[in-house]
């Protein structure tokens, strides 16, 4: 399997075969992650991170990610300090920070900015987020913590949120096609799964249900995936308040659940997960905000090479 | 009844004859083929001609016949169109057009937050697929936006 010098770009580049090795490495570097275990395959390297726009998580876990490794995490900085503020062009932008890192990793608020930018750079691009497209590592992260708190094969699955704008349930639909999961879609009638998605999953014959109360598939379901309720998203905030607390997860929820269920969220979160669930054996969210830095381990060292 | 028809557009002597365009879809055509102001070709067209299957456009262009690939680009809005080449006064080679399975820099994706709409120095990119429910689609290789029903109007 050859990952050298790969771009990630988005998650329907991959096969489930490169998948499961991408989270196989990922494993094998987490003890790396956690601080237990000293490693220095990219000592000498350096990753350059070019966030366009704000992301605290995605840019820290990189940097955490490179730093495990023995590398060197070469920040952009402020938008407004950089050469952009001077109106050079990404593309230039890509040509010339190939000149100075080993790999680059780009968060950028245009659609297809990540795809782009491979056409410019002689080093491998990881997409750190490109406006609403895609944001393949966290899809990869939401596989390896779904691997490793429950399982991946035959999965019953409920997303549950903004299904319409989210960007990481999209992509996650589309990876767990090809473990053949069942997804059960929750939200309100506003925000539902984009129809053409649904189409798409109902042709590789995964089994698709729809509906708008947590209630009523809480107890059929072994993962849990919240995504927040954007308010930005509403024209009318009438209808953001109306919509804003009708999908929670409660500790009262959780009684009809299964022992073994596990609650993801990409966070921030804001109404959607009560404090008091965080206590309980179902909360998974702070523990996939730390699989992050071993999956992007493992995509750091797997396109430049010091890992197979 | 027959000469008449024919007084519409006359036989050209060498040249690309682009017959059975769907009606109304002429100057789109003319836009495909980038045929401008700036274009030294004589170029002639009728809109809505009477044909044996109802009405139908056609573009003559004399003294240049035009790349098959440029040609095909013509699919994307007018599936049965027909290419004829002609020598002599002669049509020397008749084709229909062939649907490409790519396209760059022919139609503008309709994201307008799409990094192909930007300054960037790059053209718009997509796949070209045909469906037997949906028609022809584009689907952008930036932003895997689709293009369906509009694709004339977002001509470059």
């Amino acid at each position: 399997m050859l990952f050298k010098n790969r771009h990630v770009i988005s998650m329907k580049d991959f096969s489930r075969e490169e998948i499961d090795h991408v989270l196989d490495t990922a494993e094998k570097l987490e003890p790396v992650a956690r601080g237990e275990e000293r490693s220095r395959l990219l000592d000498g390297k350096i990753v350059s991170l070019l966030f366009f726009e704000p992301s605290t998580r995605t840019r820290l876990s990189f940097e955490a990610a490179t730093q495990r490794l023995g590398g060197q995490a070469l920040n952009l900085g402020s938008v407004e300090a950089s050469s952009v503020m001077k109106g050079e062009n990404l593309a230039d932008t890509i040509r010339v920070i190939s000149k100075y890192a080993d790999l680059i990793v780009l968060r950028h608020p245009l659609d297809g900015s990540a795809r782009m930018a491979a056409e410019f750079a002689s080093v491998p691009v990881i997409n750190g987020g490109d406006g609403s497209v895609h944001h393949p590592t966290q899809t990869f992260l939401d596989l390896y913590t779904i691997r490793r708190e429950s399982h991946l094969e035959d999965l019953r699955i409920a997303m549950a949120g903004d299904l319409k704008y989210g960007r990481t349930v999209h992509s996650l639909c589309h990876a767990l096609s090809l473990y053949g999961a069942e997804m059960t879609f929750v939200s309100p009638p506003e925000l539902r799964m984009p129809p053409e998605i649904v189409r798409d999953l109902k042709k590789q014959k995964i089994r698709v249900k729809e509906t708008d109360s947590l209630e009523e598939i809480i107890g059929d379901v072994e993962v849990l995936y919240m995504t927040r309720v954007q308010r930005e998203r509403f024209p009318d905030p009438e209808e953001y308040e109306k919509v804003k607390n009708r999908l929670k997860v409660t500790g009262d929820l959780l009684k009809a659940a299964d022992p073994e269920l596990k609650v993801l969220h990409p966070l921030p979160r804001v109404n959607e997960i009560a404090p008091e669930v965080d206590a309980t054996p179902h909360a998974c969210y702070f523990e996939q905000a730390f699989y992050g830095v071993p999956i992007r381990m493992a995509l750091l060292a797997l396109a430049m090479g010091v890992i197979e | 009844m027959k000469e008449k028809r024919d007084l519409k557009i006359q036989a050209i002597e060498n040249g690309t004859v682009i017959d059975h365009i769907t009606a109304g879809q002429a100057l789109n055509v003319l836009r495909i083929l980038r045929i401008s102001s700036a274009f030294r070709a004589t170029v002639s067209f009728v809109m809505n001609a009477p044909g044996a299957r109802g009405k139908k456009d056609v573009v003559k262009i004399e003294g240049k016949e035009l790349s098959v690939e440029e040609l095909n680009r013509i699919a994307l809005i007018s599936p049965k169109a027909t290419i004829n080449i002609i020598r002599d006064f002669e049509v020397v080679q008749k084709n229909k057009v062939v649907l490409p399975s790519y396209v760059e820099g022919v139609v503008r994706c309709m994201n307008s937050n799409c990094i192909s709409n930007s300054s960037e120095p790059i053209k718009s990119k997509f796949s070209v697929l045909r469906t037997e429910e949906e028609g022809v689609s584009l689907h952008c290789l930036y932003c895997e936006h689709v293009i369906s029903e509009e694709i004339a109007e977002n001509l470059l």
